[in-house]
């Protein structure tokens, strides 16, 4: 009897394994509770109630977060992969090595580490920037008292809520030499249709065209939510003094939207630079002039399984994407903001 | 005098035509160009079999039926994929719901020493990019023997969407008046009797938006599923709908169906969300009080 794929054997066996998830999670928490309050008893702390309800929280994000962060430093000083994997080498040699590999020869097979880097912040900065550029053009245009706004901001944000997994699998379908149809829009208007999966340097511009449709909605909404908190008298008084259209928005609108702007382009340029899915989707046939560096990273440790190296790469990623945010923060005052 | 003034407004109101038209036209082609790919897998989606690969670009094709999506019920795995993302992610949000609840109310009512220090640590593992993650995720789960199980995977995922609860459920908690509290205090009640029968059943909206985003989070995820899983018959529907695209020649119209049955419901949860999404992800980054 089989019905979709199920059966009653699979059926039994994921159920069973939800049961064991289940009783790892409650039993977790019964054992650390009951570990907390011999400790606290023989401490004599009193007011324990806080500190029960906040551990089993934070030890979760210290076993799933902290840990693997310490791990994956350890893991930068081994030389592990597919072939080490149950004895690797611990030590600086090692991490030498690796970190020698990364800067000196190619990450996967021919792309190196440099251009990649170079690639991938052209891609954050240009995604980010056309985002935002678009998102705040459409926000202008909805913030005006149009009719039929409801509809338009419906289909405007579409994109943003459909999972990217999806968007991201059907535009790879969509970009098919024969029946996708940006080449079939193509040969309606009388140009040649395009090889979007197999040519570097158009795979690169389906990456792009397929990003830049998912990315607007988010600072679209971002920036009308910020356009309604302004209060119009400014306007007012702007327009009494003689200020034209362009004026008022460098002088008001910028300013004004800049609290709420700070983290919606901070979050952006941390999504776009960690976005995995659309430059693994559409890249099909796994170009690698088409990889930045988290689809790279993701290559080197699970296609390649040089889990050292990778664990090696990852750190060097993170210490830039942090030094990235760190830079946008301080230069646009933020960080003060933040601390308040 | 009449006259000049007949004009100005004449010329007023044409100048209001004119911008009516523009903002108009251009909302009109940014609107085509969202939503037309997302139109055209429905229309895939309804192609019967000898025409799915067509290069017409009609919206509504020709016998639309709908045999894709009987076949992707039937005749593929895809209930197989929802049933075991429906396990994955229902217990997801509900253990990452109980495990950020009583911790946002330790964050909202409480104040000791370190409280400011943990709640800027629940901003900064939000830094922390999954795909930096997944290495010593895996290795850490090969060793323990979690591939290919989905408690490793349900673990992962309640405790990864913690810290965004945790910023949503106080700042709501932080919006109850103190003085109901008190009034049960007086009344002899305990904190844990007044989290369990005062504080949760008064943020109840608050509660299911942070369980729907837990939720949405572990049902959109591609990345870890596909590395802890290796087994077909575990797959989420992401990894299968993936599988599925690969076999692009023979399977699109099915490929389409499956996207459109899974798109339907997150988009009108996400419609219905959005608006909390939002206001919690600028509020959380822009104070940490």
């Amino acid at each position: 009897m089989e019905f979709g794929g199920l059966t009653p054997t699979i059926i039994g066996t994921s159920l069973l394994q939800i049961g064991i998830a289940v009783a790892v999670l409650v039993g977790g928490i019964a054992l650390l509770e009951t570990l907390l309050l011999g400790v606290t008893k023989v401490a004599r702390v009193r007011n324990r109630l806080y500190i029960a309800l906040l551990v089993p929280a934070i030890a979760g994000l210290l076993l799933l977060i902290v840990y693997p962060v310490l791990y994956e430093f350890r893991l930068a000083f081994s030389d592990m992969s597919l072939r080490t994997f149950r004895n690797p080498t611990f030590g600086f040699a090692q991490f030498a090595a690796n970190m020698r590999r990364l800067f000196t020869m190619p990450v996967l097979k021919q792309v190196y580490f440099f251009p990649l880097l170079g690639r991938t912040i052209f891609w954050t900065v240009s995604q980010v920037s056309i985002h935002v550029s678009l998102g705040m053009l459409l926000a202008l245009l909805l913030n005006t008292n149009i009719r039929l706004k409801w509809l338009y901001k419906a289909i405007l944000i579409l994109p943003w809520a459909l999972p990217d997994v999806i968007s991201g699998l059907a535009w790879r379908s969509e970009f098919h030499f024969e029946f996708g149809f940006p080449n079939l829009v193509l040969q309606a208007i009388g140009l040649e249709p395009i090889q979007w999966k197999a040519n570097p340097i158009w795979n690169w511009v389906a990456i792009n065209i397929t990003n830049i449709w998912l990315g607007i909605p988010f600072m679209m909404v971002i920036c009308l939510g910020g356009l309604q908190s302004i209060n119009r008298e400014y306007y007012e008084a702007a327009r009494i003094d003689g200020a034209g259209v362009l004026r008022q928005f460098r002088s008001i609108t910028l300013p004004l939207m800049k609290p709420i702007l700070t983290p919606a382009v901070i979050l952006g340029i941390i999504w776009t630079f960690n976005n995995f899915n659309v430059p693994f989707f559409i890249n099909e046939f796994e170009l690698e002039s088409s990889d930045i560096l988290v689809t790279a990273l993701f290559r080197a440790a699970f296609q390649y399984n040089n889990y050292g190296f990778a664990a090696a790469f990852a750190l060097v990623i993170f210490a830039i994407l942090l030094a990235i945010s760190l830079l946008y923060l301080k230069a646009t005052g933020g960080l003060k903001e933040m601390r308040e | 005098m009449n006259a000049v003034v007949r004009v100005s407004r004449r010329r007023f109101s044409v100048r209001r035509l004119l911008r009516a038209c523009i903002i108009h036209g251009l909302l009109i082609a940014f609107s085509i160009m969202a939503i037309y790919p997302v139109l055209r897998t429905i229309s895939v989606s309804l192609r019967p079999g000898d025409r799915l690969l067509s290069t017409s670009l009609r919206i509504i094709p020709e016998d639309a039926s709908l045999e894709n999506y009987r076949q992707a019920l039937l005749e593929k795995d895809f209930l197989l994929w929802l049933w075991n993302t429906m396990l994955i992610t229902l217990l997801t949000a509900t253990a990452g719901l109980m495990l950020s609840a009583s911790s946002a109310y330790v964050f909202s009512r409480w104040r000791f020493r370190g409280r400011k220090a943990m709640l800027v640590f629940l901003l900064a593992t939000q830094m922390v990019p999954a795909a930096m993650l997944i290495v010593p995720i895996y290795i850490l789960a090969a060793r323990l023997g979690l591939i290919n199980s989905l408690v490793g995977l349900v673990i992962a995922y309640s405790v990864s969407s913690i810290p965004f609860s945790i910023w949503i459920l106080k700042g709501y908690y932080d919006t109850v008046p103190y003085s109901i509290e008190e009034a049960a205090t007086i009344d002899g009640a305990n904190r844990l009797y007044i989290l369990w029968r005062i504080m949760l059943p008064l943020s109840t909206p608050a509660l299911a938006v942070a369980f729907l985003f837990n939720f949405l989070n572990a049902w959109k995820d591609f990345l870890l599923a596909r590395v802890m899983l290796q087994k077909e018959t575990l797959y989420t529907w992401s990894l299968g709908l993936q599988q599925l695209q690969g076999q692009f020649q023979t399977e699109w119209g099915i490929f389409a169906a499956v996207c459109t049955m899974v798109a339907i419901p997150i988009v009108g949860l996400f419609l219905y969300s959005s608006k909390y999404l939002i206001s919690g992800l600028t509020l959380g980054s822009v104070t940490t009080e």
